[in-house]
């Protein structure tokens, strides 16, 4: 459990640069209730990254076998025994499809969030900065596919990927590319939103007068400038990239269960064992996600808050959830709780 | 603790370029721009849709494909006008949304119209459902946590809503389902009515198909009890989630108002801490909340697919899924674009409703 802290507790010894790292200036700001929030997603966080690593010494069988020496597993075994979390109506061990899922769920996040990152920078810098037809197109449609149910873009995105033809990029590929379509418009947002706002400062003006190309301004001045909130919504995106990876499989969208494991698939099998009283099947990959998504999301909402004097704890004067004037960043994600 | 619960983000940013150009103009021109911008948004949803599923084939070949002999899927294709260029296509099927006719399903050849219009209302029930849960949970839980704020009420309120946000709705039901229907035995375990109670229903002058809406009317107390215990768990499902971020939302800006002036103002009149957070405090916290009512429609339809599917409540959500395993794009492709009209006039009505109460969202 205490895979995070001591670790951090080293590093703050070290080099000054340590100490400016995301995740460790922020835990030395923190105070009370919000360092315990901290404390708490990076150690579930780390929980999930560890066991996503090393999946294959933790569990005890592969995510897709059916049988060992002795024979075939038993089919709805409760938990105990040989399978600590029991079998599933295939067969499969639970406990092994839960924490080979880990895998999954990484590989998706991890696909997802650099292809929408890389997509939306840029889409965000061009449409900002060059301004005209093309940002108002781009705004329109970033804004249509914003507004709509972000599960259903995945379907229809998943449907283009995986349906016509068989799949030819594979499960996990297709879940994040339809992933990724969702987040774009996020990333564009706010990228465009402070491009816009720097493209009126003095330093790009100077290096316009220079004569900087306008790929060198934007690559260069702008670019550096404008990702600086990334890191926030790479988290606050990674679990809402987990969530529409679970719903997608929930439908059946997701990766076949011999390609690899997914809670989301594992949890739609389950729903018909709930009436028999089977419970395994369902609540464990169920709390995985629970799990992982409560991580993700506490580190996210504390360096969020962390970031933001206004909300910050301090020692004394606690000021904790002030009155909310959004800044760029938060107003991109908000009210967005994409569910699944 | 706030990111998941901002106003809307269209405002804060200045996104829509509509927003700007307007200096002076009243509310009626104001209004005139957000409906006007209604069809651009449907307009793309449409195309887009239509366009991303045509590339990967004919609705056709993936319904059917594999299990006719070629020729005569060939002949189907033909008949069906598949082979056609796209774009030929693409605005006859403009031509027929205009005209209101989405078109016959493949899977059982039902007119995709008349598939909505039945289960449209089942999930239109749902939402409203779940809407009421989010609101009863979200609205009051929400004033405890910013009047005890800081304190143990408020950690324990903030911890709830971020565990109602991690959270998948399936997951939330299937434990709902486990532990009241499974266990407990208290209420049925899926459905939206016991086959009895349909019947009883069915005989009603113009249903509205919202079951306790009919159950109400018909005046049939038995079926109502029926149709309301069904109801519980998916609007619980459901709801639970909204609620969170709700409870974040009325948090945040009732914490806000509660630092004015003009509480500590009423305080110093003598007026009571529970009118302080429920009457001056809470009233200016409306308006973001109305707005992300809106926003959350949305978020709700998404969940609405997957409540649907967990509680075989027989929806657009329900009728999705099934779809979609049958291959059945024409059908999806219907209930994709009823979804993104719902949505549109959702963000029309929010946007009304926004202006009406407060004049500065107009300028």
């Amino acid at each position: 459990m205490s895979t995070t802290t001591p670790l951090e507790a080293t590093t703050d010894r070290r080099a000054p640069l340590f100490k400016r790292l995301p995740v460790i200036s922020h835990f030395n700001k923190s105070v009370g209730l919000q360092r315990g929030m901290l404390v708490v997603g990076l150690v579930l966080t780390g929980v999930f990254l560890l066991t996503a690593i090393f999946a294959p010494l933790l569990a005890p069988y592969g995510f897709a076998q059916l049988s060992d020496a002795d024979g075939s597993f038993p089919t709805q075994q409760p938990p105990g025994g040989k399978h600590p979390l029991g079998t599933t109506v295939g067969g499969y061990d639970v406990l092994s499809r839960v924490i080979w899922g880990s895998q999954t769920a990484i590989l998706v996040i991890v696909v997802a969030v650099v292809l929408s990152i890389f997509a939306g920078v840029i889409l965000g810098l061009v449409s900002g900065y060059l301004g005209g037809w093309l940002d108002r197109v781009l705004v329109v449609v970033a804004d249509a596919i914003y507004a709509f149910p972000s599960l259903l873009v995945a379907i229809v995105m998943a449907i283009v990927i995986s349906g016509g033809e068989s799949s030819l990029f594979g499960g996990v590929l297709a879940a994040a590319i339809s992933i990724t379509v969702v987040f774009i418009p996020q990333y564009f947002r706010v990228i465009r939103a402070e491009t816009i706002r720097l493209k009126a400062e003095p330093f790009v003006e100077s290096a316009k007068v220079v004569g900087a190309s306008s790929i060198r301004i934007m690559g260069r001045h702008i670019y550096r400038n404008a990702t600086r909130t990334l890191p926030l919504i790479f988290t606050l995106n990674a679990s809402e990239a987990i969530l529409t990876l679970a719903g997608l499989g929930f439908l059946g969208f997701g990766i076949e269960p011999s390609s690899a494991a997914e809670w989301g698939f594992d949890l739609n099998k389950a729903l018909a064992d709930t009436t028999s009283g089977i419970w395994w099947t369902g609540v464990f990959p169920g709390l995985a996600i629970v799990w992982t998504v409560l991580g993700l999301t506490l580190v996210g909402e504390s360096i969020n808050d962390l970031n933001d004097p206004r909300l910050r704890g301090r020692k004394r004067a606690g000021n904790k959830g002030g009155p909310d004037t959004a800044a760029a960043a938060q107003a991109a994600i908000s009210a967005d709780v994409r569910s699944s | 603790m706030t990111t998941l619960i901002e106003a809307p983000p269209s405002d804060a940013d200045g996104l829509l370029p509509t927003k700007k150009k307007k200096s002076g103009g009243g509310l009626g021109q104001y209004l005139l721009i957000r409906f006007l911008l209604i069809f651009p948004t449907i307009f793309i949803l449409v195309t887009m849709v239509f366009f991303l599923m045509r590339i990967t084939g004919d609705p056709i070949t993936a319904a059917l494909g594999g299990r006719l002999p070629p020729e005569q899927l060939q002949e189907r294709i033909h008949a069906a006008g598949y082979d056609r260029p796209l774009p030929v296509q693409y605005f006859e099927y403009l031509g027929q949304l205009v005209t209101g006719n989405f078109g016959t399903t493949l899977s059982d050849n039902r007119k995709v119209t008349e598939m909505l219009t039945t289960y449209g209302s089942a999930t239109l029930e749902l939402t409203i459902n779940a809407l009421i849960v989010a609101l009863l949970v979200g609205i009051p839980f929400g004033m405890i946590a910013a009047h005890r704020r800081d304190h143990l009420p408020d950690a324990v309120l903030r911890v709830f809503a971020i565990l109602c946000y991690a959270t998948p709705v399936f997951f939330a039901g299937l434990l709902l389902k486990l532990t009241f229907a499974v266990w407990l035995g208290w209420l049925p375990v899926a459905g939206r009515a016991k086959t009895s109670s349909e019947l009883a229903l069915t005989g009603l002058q113009a249903p509205t198909g919202i079951y306790w809406v009919d159950a109400l009317r018909s005046g049939n107390m038995a079926a109502l009890g029926d149709v309301m215990a069904h109801a519980v768990l998916p609007a619980m499902a459901l709801g639970l989630l909204t609620a969170g971020i709700f409870l974040r939302l009325v948090r945040t800006n009732v914490i806000g108002t509660l630092g004015r002036d003009y509480i500590e103002a009423g305080r110093s009149r003598g007026v009571s801490e529970f009118r302080l957070v429920t009457k001056h405090a809470y009233k200016p916290a409306l308006i973001p909340i109305i707005t992300v009512m809106g926003l959350q429609i949305a978020v709700m339809l998404g969940g609405a697919v997957l409540t649907e599917t967990t509680f075989e409540w027989k929806g657009l959500g329900f009728q999705l899924a099934n779809y979609l395993t049958a291959r059945d794009f024409v059908a999806v492709q219907g209930i994709v674009v009823l979804l993104a009209v719902i949505v549109a006039v959702t963000n029309f009505i929010v946007d009304i409703v926004a202006a009406l109460i407060d004049p500065r969202v107009r300028y």
